[in-house]
């Protein structure tokens, strides 16, 4: 017979400050690395497509090809499929370590089109701009395009991170620990419904907060 | 001075410019006009090489810019200054940041960059705006910046792009007055790219006509706005129709120049000792700088070698009109007119 108890209403921060300590960790890890590849990847999508600065069909069809590749496959699934990358880059299969492989290859194909959309929406003209005044590519890529996209990069920043957030959850379930896992081994397994409503209550708030501040920085930016 | 010689740009098999020779010698203006799609635009990103030619050469100050690497055509094109139509500021930028960005990535030090940032705002008049951004400023305002902005690396060569389309009339005028400033104080060479012909009669020293690709006609101002039924110059200086008298014999009359006497009208009449009947005219006097083209009737009686003759010694330039070129001229006019609005 399983107890049906759920933890006690007092004890429940103990479990979720630490695991909310824990989905910080491993968001701002994967946003690290996300950003530090699927920033430049996005650029060269772009840069690379016939509206960019050093158009190149064959580099531009298979890097573009990549990134849907990441993102064609539900995390799920995707978080599966590499777990033999996993086993042999860390050598476990589970956790904090075989949570971050998955999440970082769909967060950079994920934050690679958000790049790629924010900058395609900067005028082709300005791009002329820093040509015909004599710029460098490397100069008008990061004075000119990147910029001027910053409320585009912005909004995609804040998407991602949510993005980040909701997959740090779906990864609970190889125990990646956060508060996805708290609620996948309390909430579901032990049909705990204190944590389960602790869990849900803790991540829409989050989610909420993160969304409300990237528009206000979105807003700041955008003149 | 910019010397264009052959110049063909084609898109697979659609060739949109089509041999274009054209020479601006140094401080001068040039104006290239056409109707839309005759090529102008391209023409204007083919000379900073924003567009590769197909074949053919352009110089900037004797220096072929389509035989340069890339590096050494990042270094040509800080020689040519362009300004854009919508002024294309960078929007997260103030005005004295968009006019220093292509001084930093020139390289220049910061105090300089400062020194001249302040200089340039002050030529074009916006010194007081230089801490707005775009988004605060007029059309006109905007494209103010944008000119000194293509000043920032003091080229030799200043390329306006349709740079007055979508101004309102008065604003137009200022921006052409700061043109024909720099030209005159700063001795830029100066191409400008427009559908406007109030734009070329006002600032303009040169002006050719492209169509489909091809430079129909060019020209100094003064030369074709003399000539006699050409249509750029009924398109520079369009008559109203005509009304055709039969007590008068029409003539057809036109200047350029400071060297014409403001009353030349007056006192030629009062040498034939005739009385002028002005049919159609339109007359532009800003300065030294007058131009203008009439219909004239005279009394038919008068002897058409005299009369020739004594307009000829104001500077002006006389021929008797027939009847059935009278027409053809008034509907021509119709159609430049209509044109040009």
């Amino acid at each position: 017979m399983i107890a049906l108890l759920g933890t006690p209403w007092p004890d429940v921060p103990d479990l979720m400050v630490p695991a909310l300590g824990e989905t910080f960790r491993m968001v701002a890890v994967v946003m690290a690395i996300v950003v530090a590849l699927g920033g430049p990847l996005g650029l060269l999508i772009f840069n690379t497509s016939p509206l960019g600065l050093f158009p190149n069909r064959a580099v531009h069809v298979s890097i573009s090809w990549i990134a849907n590749l990441g993102r064609s496959l539900p995390f799920l699934v995707l978080m599966a499929a590499v777990i033999p990358v996993t086993k042999l880059v860390f050598g476990t299969t589970i956790g904090f370590k075989a949570a971050l492989i998955p999440m970082s290859i769909a967060g950079i194909a994920f934050f690679a089109r958000l790049t790629e959309n924010a900058v395609r929406e900067v005028p082709r003209d300005l791009l002329d701009v820093g040509l015909a005044g004599g710029s460098s590519r490397s100069q008008i890529i990061t004075s000119i395009q990147l910029r001027e996209a910053m409320p585009g990069l912005a909004a995609g920043l804040t998407l991602n991170v949510i993005a980040m957030i909701e997959y740090s959850a779906i990864a609970g379930a190889i125990g990646s620990g956060g508060v996805g896992y708290l609620a996948v081994n309390y909430g579901y397994r032990r049909f705990d419904d204190n944590i389960m409503i602790a869990c849900i209550v803790l991540l829409v708030v989050l989610v909420q907060l993160i969304q409300f501040s990237g528009d206000r920085v979105v807003r700041a930016l955008s003149r | 001075m910019i010397e264009i010689a052959g110049l063909t740009k084609s898109y697979g098999s659609t060739t949109v410019l089509d041999g274009i020779d054209l020479t601006v010698d140094e401080g001068r203006i040039a104006a290239v006009v056409g109707p839309s799609g005759a090529g102008k635009s391209t023409l204007a990103r083919c000379i900073n090489l924003l567009e590769r030619p197909t074949s053919g050469t352009i110089a900037v100050n004797g220096q072929d810019l389509t035989r340069l690497s890339r590096r050494d055509l990042r270094e040509a094109r800080r020689q040519i200054g362009t300004v854009f139509q919508s002024a294309n500021l960078l929007r997260r930028l103030t005005a004295a940041q968009n006019v220093a960005l292509p001084m930093r990535h020139a390289g220049l030090p910061d105090q300089e960059v400062r020194r001249r940032v302040a200089e340039l705002l002050e030529r074009v008049g916006m010194l007081h705006r230089a801490n707005h951004y775009p988004s605060q400023l007029s059309g006109g305002q905007r494209q103010r910046i944008g000119i000194a902005r293509g000043l920032a690396l003091q080229p030799a060569v200043l390329l306006s792009d349709e740079a007055t389309s979508g101004l309102d009339p008065e604003t137009t005028l200022s921006i052409l007055d700061l043109l024909a400033e720099l030209r005159d104080d700063l001795g830029v060479t100066i191409l400008v790219i427009t559908h406007e012909m109030d734009v070329v009669r006002s600032v303009a020293d040169l002006v050719a006509q492209l169509d489909h690709g091809r430079i129909v006609e060019q020209g100094t101002v003064s030369d074709v706005v003399r000539r006699s039924n050409s249509p750029l110059s009924r398109a520079l200086l369009p008559m109203p129709p005509v009304a055709v008298d039969e007590q008068l014999r029409a003539w057809a009359v036109r200047y350029e120049g400071p060297e014409v006497s403001p009353v030349w009208l007056a006192q030629a009449g009062r040498e034939l000792d005739t009385d002028v009947a002005v049919l159609a005219a339109l007359v532009e006097a800003a300065g030294d700088h007058r131009v203008g083209r009439l219909t004239v009737g005279l009394d038919p009686q008068l002897d058409d070698r005299r009369v020739v003759e004594v307009l000829t010694r104001y500077g002006v330039v006389a021929e008797p009109v027939d009847r059935a070129v009278l027409r053809a001229v008034a509907t021509g006019a119709n159609v430049a007119a209509e044109g040009a609005a």
